[in-house]
């Protein structure tokens, strides 16, 4: 898969660079603002009061 | 080699690394980004309780003035920890919903409020969301926590810690570990996750009011501010 974005890639070796950087950037973004927000909840990470039901928070 | 099987298998080790990637991202989140989120919050809370402070609103008067109520969501109090040493304060925000925490440590609906007589019940996260809680394990008995309110310095002493399950809900109690029992002490319970990095069992820190000054008196000697 790397190697086929790698190929599919415009701009000769700068572009090639850049667009990279670019899709990593994106890919970052997206799980830091969609994926591990959702993710989170269903972790019990945040657990930290009492209660009868376990509940996050 | 044939080519299927080598195509197969750098795929296979693609999948896995980029997995091992995303897995390390999420600590990243948890430990780091999560706390950006929480101190953006707190500037926000922090700039509302002050403005609100500063309202010139009808103080309650008395010798025992009952302190305000606030929405869910809102500050209500700031939390000094004078025994920990480089504590930075935290606004306690009314609510422990998952948003609330958040935002900071949150005080239980219901619980009674800062200063009254009753059982004072605040959560907060220690590993995650700036982590307010995170040293809480180091509290020991006769150390110093202090909440800021409108009109009050209240100063707590902490009485002892312990380690509960997670449906412990007694602790919250006004007289904690009695059901219905009618308070006459004025208490602070601080609950987070333990051990850190779980939510296997609870820490629970418990206080006891040991002196209440007026705002206009100045900060407790013990607050360094």
């Amino acid at each position: 898969m790397y190697s086929w974005i790698w190929r599919t890639l415009p701009g000769g070796l700068p572009g090639k660079l850049l667009g990279s950087l670019v899709l990593v950037v994106l890919a970052v973004l997206l799980l830091f603002t969609v994926a591990f927000p959702a993710l989170e909840p269903l972790l019990p990470f945040s657990d930290v009061t009492v209660d009868q039901a376990p509940t996050s928070g | 080699m044939s080519d299927a099987v080598r195509t197969a298998l750098r795929g296979l080790g693609q999948t896995l690394m980029t997995l091992g990637v995303i897995v390390l991202l999420f600590c990243v989140y948890e430990l780091k980004v999560t706390g950006l989120v929480t101190a953006r919050e707190q500037d926000r809370l922090g700039d509302d309780l002050r403005a609100s402070w500063a309202d010139p609103a009808p103080r309650p008067t008395g010798a025992d003035p009952v302190p305000v109520s606030s929405d869910i969501g809102e500050g209500i109090a700031v939390l000094h920890v004078p025994a920990l040493a480089d504590y930075d304060p935290w606004v306690v925000v009314e609510g422990t919903s998952v948003a609330d925490l958040k935002a900071g440590p949150g005080h239980i609906p219901g619980t009674a409020l800062p200063g009254e007589v009753g059982n004072v019940v605040l959560s907060g996260h220690r590993t995650t969301y700036g982590a307010p809680f995170e040293r809480f394990g180091d509290l020991q008995p006769g150390g110093l926590v202090v909440l800021e309110t409108r009109d009050r310095w209240l100063t707590y002493t902490i009485t002892g810690s312990q380690i509960v399950a997670p449906t412990a809900i007694e602790v919250t109690y006004p007289v904690p570990g009695e059901q219905g029992a009618v308070p006459t002490e004025r208490l602070l319970t601080l609950t987070t996750c333990h051990p850190k990095y779980s939510a296997r069992q609870r820490l629970i820190v418990s206080a006891t009011l040991t002196e209440d000054r007026d705002k206009a008196d100045g900060p407790p000697a013990e607050l360094e501010l």
